[in-house]
């Protein structure tokens, strides 16, 4: 049976790394006697697989793992068996069944798109120049990889925009085909005014990741269901 | 606690590598409200947070302190490089991790001091903290600075910059020494009135209130109180009943990787063999064993509250634990239930290990290991380690028949009374276990072995039988690792053998504060001035620095290190009672020297003085 869990990375927690994460998990299953599967061989190590790593410094309420177990209780109780066991900065919002399908179906490769709130912590962001940026029809941004630098177009990657008084709203292509970081939209948007910016100008918040069904954006946890 | 905010900034946190390592709040830390405790305590363990966070001993004493209502314990470590600049440049006081609060605001700093190299190390966790490094520079707002752990058995090249050294096991006196400060304060006494009062509970060391004078020829004269009343040897404590004590059922999950991310069951204290190079095996006499009730309940408390992968035994030889058996085939049947591994330390070679292993793990990838120490019989009956090359054979054709084919072994290079003969012998051990291996018939081996031999210099420790030995120079370990080198690339199974051995600078200097004096702190406070730090990080070791040192304080190590030192002599840790006597220890040095074995405390009591304690292994048999 496969199970999608829904969680928050908040406060400190931001500080943890992703493969800290997963060791987090690892044990927070073993903690809350979730039944999970497990991996064969000498060191097993429960079976789980996480969307889209969080940049190390972000704060998230939209973080995905699904996991694989032999028995479950109720929705509602595995979320207070989880929570129980877990630290004040990561809390479990969604404990969901989900389609059995293909090996394919993990929150991983679900992923299409993800929404972010980016506070400027050091100066109110330029409206105008975000305006002009984001009106051209390409916005090419270089990436290295190990080996080169290449030249990539995030324009068609941002999906939606808006400015509010909390902050940047967006949300980007996130996932195999399409990605696009929200630090590299930032990145663009000094590049476009000129700007050096100082170190931890912008902080990330991720509000929620998103599948692509039937041309709709579909937050991951609307693909299971609730367990009564 | 989410509100609870961090001493280092944002800005900070992202600029230094791991950050995690500076923010507290781990599973099962604690937290209480400063204003509900009297005294606030900070454990420090001075390397690196993944080192740190790994050591059994600060788990048991922060669930110790912590179980008291009215003491709040918190920890500490060694700031990496990286943030050690920031912290410098903008003088930014160190602080515990969980309360974020600076540490020159605490009651207490108990630094634990588990080997020579992190010296330097504790000079910076003070002055990070902005305390003065040495303790009479210190004022009544300052906390009682106080060290433990094994080397606090050779106290002296730290003495001046500690107010007390706890010797022996942190169970006992602490509960005593919270109330005398209790009293204290309410009395309304003084710094000096505190230290006074602790110098007379058992255990404990008061470095200020003792003075050494020298001789002519640089070795001590008398050591001796400096004021009436005051203990004039101090006797190491320990816990009694080590089934009825403390220890948590709750350890510390730290978020990021640690070195041993592992709960760890400490099944007994203590060792019986008595190798005579071997502190530990002096110094935590007599043994005693844990219940296997109190270990089976340990164990189930621990992986349930930790939810770690993986649990592991710890001693100093688990071969010797009477229950280890039951205790092993109780912890595979539970650890398989819950999906753990279990680790465990090095055992004997024998059907019980052999099928141990083989239900624990993959034959194929795991070695053997054998810690011989010396590459010849009669080198092994000088340190009285008492494996023979028939065991190692034995053992490791036994393995090699379960489908083993990979061994690791131990020894050290530069012990008393060692030859080129011996020194060789280490080479042609490796080689024989290779020869054991290809007598097997090729379609049932499983293709080639590999026998990895890693040789450590040895370092004379106080209150061993080798604590008078002098210490091979550098050069001479150096000419003893290229001779096994050069042996092991004569040999016929060469290309089944791997050899390391480490580097003999940092070995030296290792030497000089394991048997120095209190003349080595300006020294070490001098290196430390000049940016020695993390000196156990190869890295950051920087042996031109300490050579400096040394010359402008105008000591010489090789005093230290090289000196053979006379059986009368007064030496340095002397005034210490381990318990085990000065005299056994004599007998145990001039038995070495004549290649005698000593029997082991279950064979036959050897009248090691142990036996005062009134417990363990030496009233085994008796009632």
């Amino acid at each position: 049976m496969k199970i999608r869990i829904k969680f928050t990375k908040t406060g400190h927690m931001r500080f943890i790394g992703h493969l800290d994460i997963l060791r987090y998990f690892q044990k927070l299953m073993r903690r809350a006697e979730v039944d999970i599967k497990y991996s064969e061989g000498f060191s097993p190590h429960p079976v789980m697989s996480f969307a889209q790593p969080l940049g190390l410094g972000d704060t998230s309420e939209g973080e995905y793992v699904d996991i694989e177990v032999q028995s479950t209780e109720s929705s509602a109780a595995m979320l207070r068996r989880l929570n129980e066991k877990s630290c004040p900065e990561i809390r479990m919002l969604k404990y969901v069944q989900i389609a059995d399908e293909t090996r394919r179906s993990n929150a991983m490769s679900n992923v299409a798109a993800a929404d972010y709130q980016i506070l400027f912590r050091k100066e109110a962001p330029d409206e105008s120049a975000l305006q002009a940026m984001l009106a051209q029809e390409t916005l090419v941004v270089k990436r290295k990889t190990k080996t080169k630098e290449m030249e990539t177009d995030i324009r068609p990657m941002i999906l939606s925009w808006e400015l509010g008084e909390e902050g940047l709203f967006v949300r980007l292509a996130t996932g195999s085909t399409a990605n696009c970081k929200p630090d590299t939209l930032i990145e663009a948007y000094d590049h476009f005014r000129g700007v050096t910016p100082p170190p931890c100008a912008c902080h990330f918040h991720r509000l929620e990741m998103y599948a692509c069904r039937e041309g709709l954006f579909v937050p991951l946890y609307q693909l299971g269901e609730e367990l009564l | 606690m989410s509100t609870r905010k961090l001493a280092l900034s944002d800005e900070i946190l992202m600029s230094v590598e791991k950050p995690a390592r500076y923010i507290g709040g781990e599973i099962n830390c604690v937290y209480k409200k400063k204003d509900e405790v009297s005294i606030r305590f900070a454990m420090c363990f001075p390397d690196v947070y993944e080192i740190g966070m790994s050591h059994l001993g600060i788990q048991i004493l922060y669930d110790m302190f912590n179980s008291w209502d009215d003491v709040w314990c918190e920890r500490v470590y060694s700031p990496w490089p990286d943030l050690d600049a920031v912290m410098r440049r903008e003088q930014i006081p160190l602080f515990a991790l969980e309360s974020q609060e600076p540490i020159r605001e605490f009651d207490f700093l108990g630094i634990t001091i588990q080997y020579e190299m992190c010296y330097t190390n504790i000079l910076q966790v003070l002055d990070l903290a902005q305390i003065p490094l040495w303790a009479g520079e210190r004022g009544e707002d300052d906390p009682i600075v106080i060290g433990g752990g094994p080397c606090a058995y050779n106290p002296e090249p730290l003495a001046p910059f500690f107010d007390l050294f706890y010797i022996g096991e942190g169970e006992t006196q602490y509960a005593p020494m919270m109330e005398l400060y209790k009293k204290n304060r309410e009395q309304g006494g003084s710094r000096q009135d505190f230290l006074q009062a602790c110098a007379m509970l058992p255990g404990i060391y008061v470095p200020s209130l003792y003075t050494t004078t020298y001789q002519d020829d640089g070795t001590i004269a008398a050591f001796s109180p400096t004021k009436e009343g005051i203990p004039a040897r101090i006797r190491k404590e320990i816990v009694s009943d080590v089934s009825r004590t403390y220890y948590p059922d709750k350890p510390l999950v730290p978020f990021m990787q640690v070195t041993q991310d592992r709960v760890v069951l400490e099944i007994q204290r203590g060792c019986i063999r008595g190798c005579r190079f071997c502190q530990a095996g002096q110094i935590y006499r007599p043994v005693r064993e844990r219940s296997l009730d109190f270990l089976k309940e340990k164990a189930i408390r621990m992986l349930e509250s930790t939810g770690c992968g993986e649990i592991s035994l710890s001693s100093l030889s688990s071969s010797d634990y009477s229950q280890l058996k039951e205790l092993v085939y109780f912890l595979i049947e539970e650890t398989q239930k819950r999906h753990v591994n279990i680790s465990l330390p090095s055992l004997r070679i024998d059907a019980f290990s052999l099928d141990v292993m083989n239900k624990i793990q993959d034959v194929k990838k795991s070695s053997l290991t054998f810690a011989p120490e010396a590459g010849t019989q009669r080198m092994r009956d000088v340190i009285n380690k008492g494996l023979t090359e028939e065991d190692i054979l034995h053992g490791a054709g036994q393995a090699f028949r379960g489908g083993w084919s990979k061994v690791k072994l131990y020894f050290m290079l530069g012990q008393p009374g060692e030859t080129d003969e011996d020194v060789m012998g280490i080479a042609r051990l490796a080689e024989r276990i290779a020869e054991e291996y290809y007598e097997i018939p090729k379609e049932e081996r499983n293709g080639k072995c590999q026998i990895t031999s890693s040789t450590s210099f040895f370092v004379p420790k106080p209150f061993t039988p080798f604590q008078w030995a002098p210490m091979n120079t550098a050069e001479e370990f150096l000419r003893k690792a290229y001779l096994v080198k050069d042996t092991m690339r004569a040999q016929k199974n060469q290309k089944s053998l791997r050899y390391h051995y480490h580097e003999a600078d940092v070995t030296m200097l290792e030497g000089v504060l394991a048997r120095g004096d209190r003349r080595i702190a300006p020294v070490i406070l001098r290196a430390y001035q000049k940016g020695c730090l993390f000196d156990s990080w190869n890295e950051y070791f920087d042996d031109r620095k300490w050579k400096e040192a040394f010359e402008e304080e105008g000591i010489s190590p090789d005093f230290y290190t090289i000196r053979e030192r006379s059986l009368e002599e007064i030496l340095p840790w002397d005034f210490i009672d381990c318990g085990v006597t000065k005299r056994f220890l004599k007998q145990e040095y001039e038995r070495a020297m004549a290649g005698i074995v000593t029997p082991n405390c279950r064979m036959r009591c050897s009248g090691c003085g142990a036996a005062v304690f009134g417990g363990g292994v030496c009233f085994e048999n008796t009632n």
